[in-house]
């Protein structure tokens, strides 16, 4: 009963924060803030399925939350590289 | 020894408030992501769901399962975004600082600025130097 009602409430909590990050995914005036945008709409969710293996007590999402952790590093990584080669040259 | 019931309770209140207090962290650096002025700032407020949001969410996975064996991924994909997250971030911010997306009235104190300062002059001298020096020798 208590664990599903945290459920909705963190569900609403992490809706607003992604609807948010979107906001400023689109808005944000260079690639570097849509790189972090992004990264931190990759922590929404995997905090999402973190919420949803401890209410319904299971770990089948846990193989994304860590391949998700990896492949959102490489993103941002080669992003700001990027970004620095370009200015360099 | 209490009753095995007030231990679910217990586990079942943690859980809910590690659920909310982690949410609640993703929403803080959302609000952060627009309300903030600049990429400095904003990669600040960034780093909360990645670390401490995380690590309360998979918490509360390790109470609910409530058994050992799972504890090892869970470690590990905190870790994973432990190690990872303040590498990506000095990217970004060596990258932002370098293409001049922040705001120098906001600085307190550029300790970055001598050092790149210097290093943009040794670019320079070595770009131009050679073919300066060539029409002289000859």
């Amino acid at each position: 009963m208590i664990l599903t009602t945290a459920a909705w409430i963190a569900g609403t909590l992490l809706s607003l924060a992604a609807v948010l990050v979107i906001v400023r995914l689109m808005r944000g005036p260079s690639i570097l803030e849509r790189a972090i945008a992004m990264d931190v709409l990759l922590a929404i969710i995997m905090a999402a399925l973190c919420v949803d293996m401890a209410v319904n007590h299971h770990l089948n999402h846990m193989a994304f939350v860590v391949v998700a952790c990896v492949v959102g590093f490489i993103g941002t990584v080669t992003i700001s590289r990027y970004v620095t080669d370009r200015r360099n040259t | 020894m209490p009753d095995p019931g007030l231990w679910a309770t217990l586990r079942d209140v943690t859980t809910a408030v590690f659920l909310v207090v982690g949410s609640l962290m993703s929403l803080t650096a959302a609000v952060g992501m627009l309300r903030f002025p600049d990429l400095m700032s904003r990669m600040h407020a960034a780093t909360k769901p990645q670390v401490l949001g995380l690590l309360l969410l998979l918490g509360a996975v390790a109470l609910q399962i409530g058994s050992w064996s799972a504890v090892p991924v869970l470690v590990l994909a905190w870790l994973l975004q432990l190690v990872t997250a303040p590498v990506s971030a000095h990217m970004v911010g060596r990258a932002g600082y370098r293409t001049k997306h922040l705001r120098r009235a906001m600085l307190v104190n550029d300790d970055l600025g001598a050092v790149v300062e210097q290093s943009a002059e040794r670019e320079r001298g070595r770009a131009s130097g050679p073919p300066a020096r060539e029409p002289g020798q000859t």
